[in-house]
């Protein structure tokens, strides 16, 4: 290795260094004896996931958070590939002004989003219910979404269409049969992104809830700000796993993605 | 792509019914959940107790608002640069990797990017209180002797909102760099041009879409950053985000709170508006352009 390409070696592990270290550190603090959040861990104990699951406020909030989630994932999934398959099939002018009002969630910053819904939903008496987290979270992960489902579309040939619907299927069994199955592993990784995207949600949760409809990352933020007690190291493992998890599940699905668009290539 | 033709006409185009059935249901949650309780919002601000702008005045005149408006832009902006810095190398060596390193390397990037952020909030808390891993190693070490005040200062907030936004400029600078042809980099070195010359003549601005892009979804990200600056940051010296929050929820000064969001509102929206050519959405995910 010469001495340049050395250098960016070092530099770019001294980076992963800075973004892993944080992470990695806050991990083993689960286990500890020590009611004090120090480092290098003391003992070795559950009791701090036993505090996490039994816990009613933490077990209702986490319940909540996957309804949410789960809810959210669905309703993006669905919304996102009707506007997506629309957009890559020519919606012209309403195409420009799709693609204008995705970005619009993207850009305006989440607290002023936040606080409008926080207004809004109060005289609507949506707030701290699941459909209005629903509706909030949907928008701020449909981008994602989109993206995903219209990166799949994008390489499916609209001859395969054509050639269904010349054969008399209408275009929605064409896009149910021929498109959809193409597709799919993409339409549900973008369901998996808009998951975890709800079930991490900070700053709308911050505003929406009230004393007894929190949700997790609410929860979280509450125990953060008043003492920083060691069931959030615990709570940390549990959703580092499931970041894992959905990765390896969207990396699953990426390469069924491509098996399946190689498929329809050679045939 | 075949010729337009005779399969075209009734196969591929959709009619204007059924484009709008398919994007209604979008359309109704965005103009539901975002058109109209903005505008909602940003309508009290000149609208409240009469037609006024005397909020936007306040926001403008008393110099504690300027103060915090203008510490916000300072950290958005340092946190902008220090992303800058520590992303750019790594896009430049995941786009140089094959094999089990760049698998490695993508891993290791959106890990934290589809990580929790209070998780990496809370995780920095820890790191740097008083008698925190920081502290210790500065003791250690013989640097200090007395734990350091590191925690609920600005440069805690700096620090961790850099480490939790700089995922998102990695990967649009990932993406412009993976789309040019490596041909061009042999081009320039055959015309004589060393490793150093050629990454600054041709990769660089042939990458600058993808770091301009990154910049500014940081830029503008870190301007309206909630969570990390109201967990980390000093009391008394807060961004505007945590100013919204107080005057909506503490003072119930609805108006003035409305106000500050416009003027928050309406700087992403010039910046994005100037840069438009270069913030493409698909882009910013590190997809081919």
């Amino acid at each position: 290795m010469n001495p340049r390409s050395l250098l960016l070696n070092a530099y770019v592990y001294a980076v992963l260094v800075f973004i892993l270290l944080p992470i990695l550190v806050i991990l083993p603090m689960s286990i500890s004896e020590s009611n004090y959040l120090t480092f290098p861990p003391e003992g070795f104990t559950l009791s701090w996931f036993q505090a996490y699951f039994g816990d009613e406020r933490w077990m209702e909030a986490t319940w909540f958070s996957v309804r949410i989630a789960v809810l959210t994932a669905i309703a993006t999934a669905v919304i996102g590939t009707m506007a997506t398959y629309a957009l890559v099939r020519g919606a012209g002018s309403m195409g420009t002004l799709f693609q204008a009002l995705l970005i619009g969630p993207i850009v305006v910053p989440h607290i002023a989003l936040a606080v409008a819904l926080y207004l809004f939903f109060q005289s609507t008496g949506l707030s701290g219910t699941t459909l209005g987290y629903v509706m909030a979270h949907s928008l701020i992960a449909m981008p994602f979404t989109v993206f995903t489902v219209a990166a799949a579309l994008s390489s499916v040939d609209p001859a395969l269409e054509d050639a269904a619907m010349s054969c008399g299927a209408s275009r929605f069994t064409a896009f149910r049969l021929i498109t959809l199955p193409m597709i799919m592993p993409n339409v549900v990784s973008g369901g998996l992104f808009a998951f975890i995207i709800s079930f991490d949600e900070p700053v709308i949760a911050f505003f929406l809830a009230g004393i007894r409809d929190k949700t997790l990352p609410r929860m979280m933020f509450d125990d953060i700000e008043q003492n920083l007690t060691p069931v959030i190291p615990a709570i940390a493992v549990l959703l580092t796993l499931l970041s894992i998890a959905v990765l390896i599940g969207a990396g699953l699905l990426k390469r069924m993605a491509d098996r399946r668009a190689a498929g329809v290539q050679e045939s | 792509m075949s010729a337009p033709g005779f399969f075209e006409a009734d196969g591929r185009t959709m009619s204007r019914g059924t484009v709008l059935m398919l994007m209604g249901p979008f359309f109704a949650l965005v103009i539901f959940v975002f058109l109209y309780p903005l505008g909602n919002l940003l309508s009290i601000s000149v609208l409240e107790p009469q037609p006024t702008l005397e909020h936007y005045q306040r926001v403008v005149e008393n110099p504690v608002y300027g103060r915090v408006l203008f510490r916000t832009l300072q950290i958005a902006l340092l946190v902008g640069v220090l992303s800058l810095a520590l992303s750019l190398p790594v896009a430049v060596l995941m786009a140089n990797s094959r094999g089990p390193k760049a698998v490695f390397l993508t891993a290791c990037i959106l890990l934290p990017f589809w990580s929790s952020v209070l998780v990496r909030t809370a995780a920095w808390a820890i790191l740097l209180q008083r008698n925190g891993i920081i502290n210790q190693s500065l003791q250690f070490v013989g640097i200090t002797d007395e734990p350091m005040t590191l925690l609920y200062t600005q440069g805690a907030v700096v620090i961790a909102m850099t480490h939790v936004l700089m995922p998102f400029m990695v990967l649009p600078i990932y993406g412009a760099l993976r789309n040019i042809p490596a041909d061009y980099g042999r081009a320039a070195a055959i015309c004589g041009a060393g490793p150093l010359r050629s990454f600054w003549e041709v990769t660089l601005p042939l990458a600058m879409p993808g770091i301009l892009g990154g910049f500014i979804l940081v830029f503008l990200t870190a301007l309206g950053y909630f969570i990390t600056p109201a967990l980390l940051g000093s009391p008394q010296e807060i961004m505007i985000a945590t100013l919204i929050s107080q005057q909506m929820r503490e003072n119930l000064d609805w108006p003035f709170a409305a106000a500050l969001v416009g003027v928050l509102t309406l700087i992403v929206t010039v910046i994005t508006l100037a840069f438009s050519k270069v913030f493409r959405f698909d882009r910013m995910m590190g997809g081919r352009a």
